[in-house]
């Protein structure tokens, strides 16, 4: 069931890539700039800029550019990236498994701790431990990560010298970028889990229980918790591709190579292929992190798997 | 020896004492009916006698709650656990939300007697499985696989009755157990409740706002009012001659057939809050009888003896 479940919501992703694809295209023309503009010397003249448009095809009405551009795709080429002259999907390849590493740790290093944390702060509820817990998740919510990423440079990179500055040549250059990226991520997930085990807390069968002469320690975990996990899975999903493209303020910061980084980049030299292919990369990370979370909420909850039957 | 014997029992949320003076004892094979409008105090009463008070930051602040010769109050959590569910079991209002939506009905109730009879996995499905027939559950070994969402009100209500009865029990509390169901289904568990005592032997607590279901199924009944016991005594003698204004008016409140020319007769006014009770005898404000005393001393309630009212002009008795 399950599986049926999860192939029809994964050919689902096909018409919804298209669309996105047109959305994407469109947005990247319609920027003013070209990259052209990036590409030409200096004193070149107006026959030059002329010739070098054409040499890319960037003439053509924007509706052919489209299909050129999705044909290729469906074929599987990302195209040639136009200032940095080079395969687009060499370049998405170099880029992606920094971003991968970066995020994957960090992801898992904010659900563990954020989860952990969060159950902590619910069992310490009306004491000082809640408050300690609660002022750590407004701070981590508040504060931003390039700022963050700053202070931990200063502190732990320049004093203490027990990390490198900046790269990524070895997996200690990985430590400070997923300490600053979890930061927020345990925040959030320590949040959405204190709230979600506060709200099953209330209600009626966790009565029930007790009064059935379970301990404490097996209704939190046999019960409160699966409960709890159910919103927690669902921010996280949305948290997968976040991760892999909104880190680049840190990557920025770190001198980190990564799929962000590579955007910016591109999207300041209007490098149309390069922009357009990691957009896509990006959104069908999304989509496959949305794709997880709804199974994993269907594995976890028999309502939600009747009602996809 | 009392089953159950509650005596002048208080209870305390930080500042609060929402509760107070509440006095009954249940022998065994008796159902005793606690009635009474919302927020009188019906399912805190039920939540000291299990035990449940800290999970909403209570504390029994006076009193003494002895089941089956056991004092209650001083116990520690885990001699208290061994009691709820294994001795003492309790049906709880809301069928719907009463079972975990995400955990199959059947190994919900097996829980119980893994805990208290020390059964396997497969003698406690054996004997879950045997429960649910003998609650009337048709097809109880298909039954067992479901979810909660995948029954209906009344089946939820057998199976959190299932759950109650598993580790054999001597004590039943049952809180408005129908409260949440239909009419017709509201008859039938009822009814269930009353075979099971005849049947087990057992000592029911039945919690219930329904003077006429109070009439149809208890041996004795017990009315409180804004968190306070008013007037206890046996089923016959309260409805033939009840002692306490307040008891006669909810007498008063149960219709009659079908006579399209009486009008139901209601009571004015509203259960106080907490914050408002008044001094005195709480219900005083609404009461046709009340004299300057009542708004100044507290009528007593006898903690021992089958009958007793808290009232100042106590009916029907000599002045």
């Amino acid at each position: 069931m399950i599986l049926k479940y999860s192939i029809q919501r994964l050919l689902m992703i096909i018409p919804v890539s298209l669309a996105i694809s047109v959305v994407i295209f469109l947005i990247v023309h319609l920027l003013p700039g070209d990259p052209i503009d990036n590409l030409i010397r200096v004193g070149s003249s107006p026959e030059d800029r002329i010739a070098l448009t054409a040499k890319y095809g960037l003439d053509q009405p924007l509706i052919t550019q489209y299909f050129l551009w999705i044909g290729q795709i469906m074929t599987g080429d990302f195209g040639q990236a136009i200032v940095l002259r080079r395969p687009v999907a060499d370049l998405i390849a170099q880029n992606l498994p920094y971003s991968l590493q970066l995020g994957g740790l960090a992801f898992l290093f904010s659900s563990i701790v954020g989860i952990i944390l969060g159950t902590v702060a619910w069992a310490s509820r009306n004491t000082w431990g809640e408050q300690l817990v609660k002022g750590f998740i407004l701070l981590g919510s508040t504060v931003p990560g390039f700022w963050l990423a700053l202070l931990m440079i200063l502190l732990f990179a320049v004093n203490l010298g027990w990390f490198p500055v900046s790269g990524a040549r070895d997996w200690t250059a990985l430590v400070l970028p997923v300490l600053t990226i979890g930061f927020g991520g345990i925040a959030l997930v320590a949040r959405v889990t204190r709230v979600a085990l506060l709200d099953v807390g209330k209600q009626d069968f966790i009565t029930l229980l007790h009064a059935k002469g379970l301990s404490r320690t097996a209704i939190l975990f046999k019960h409160l918790i699966p409960h709890a996990l159910l919103p927690v899975v669902t921010i996280l999903a949305l948290r997968i591709g976040w991760i892999l493209g909104g880190a680049v303020t840190v990557e920025f910061v770190f001198g980190r190579p990564g799929l962000g980084s590579l955007l910016i980049r591109a999207l300041g030299q209007r490098d149309y292929p390069v922009v357009q292919g990691s957009l896509l990369m990006l959104a069908l990370a999304v989509m496959i992190g949305t794709l997880i979370g709804d199974i994993a909420q269907a594995a976890m909850d028999p309502r939600i798997r009747e009602a996809t039957k | 020896m009392s089953m159950l014997r509650v005596e002048d029992l208080g209870v305390s949320i930080s500042t609060i004492s929402p509760l107070s003076g509440v006095s009954f004892d249940l022998e065994r094979g008796e159902i005793i009916g606690i009635v009474g409008e919302s927020g009188s105090g019906k399912s805190l009463t039920a939540m000291s006698v299990m035990g449940l008070l800290p999970l909403i930051g209570g504390q029994v602040d006076h009193g003494k709650i002895e089941f089956d010769g056991i004092e209650l109050t001083g116990i520690s959590e885990n001699e208290y656990r061994k009691l709820r569910g294994g001795r003492i079991g309790l049906i709880t209002q809301n069928p719907m939300t009463s079972l975990d939506p995400l955990k199959k009905i059947g190994p919900q109730v097996d829980d119980v007697s893994r805990l208290h009879l020390d059964h396997d996995k497969s003698q406690a499905k054996a004997r879950t499985i045997e429960l649910l027939g003998d609650l009337r559950i048709p097809e109880p070994a298909s039954i067992y696989h479901l979810y909660p969402h995948q029954m209906s009100g009344g089946m939820k209500q057998r199976i959190v009755i299932a759950m109650a009865l598993a580790a054999d029990p001597d004590l039943l509390i049952a809180d408005e157990p129908t409260t949440a169901l239909d009419v017709t289904v509201q008859a039938q568990i009822i009814r269930l409740l009353g075979d099971l005592v005849k049947q087990r032997n057992l000592s029911l607590v039945l919690i219930t706002h329904d003077m006429s279901v109070v009439a149809q199924t208890c041996d004795k009944v017990m009315v409180m009012y804004a968190g306070t016991a008013i007037e206890r005594g046996r089923v016959q003698d309260i409805f033939k001659s009840p002692r306490h204004p307040y008891t006669k008016a909810l007498i008063g409140c149960i219709p009659h057939g079908l006579s399209k020319t009486v009008r139901l007769k209601g009571i004015e006014g509203t259960v106080p809050g907490v914050a408002q009770y008044p001094a005195g005898c709480r219900f005083h404000p609404r009461c046709g009888l009340a004299e300057d005393i009542c708004k100044e001393t507290v009528p007593a309630f006898d903690t021992a003896g089958s009958r007793a009212a808290a009232c100042h002009f106590a009916l029907g008795t000599a002045q």
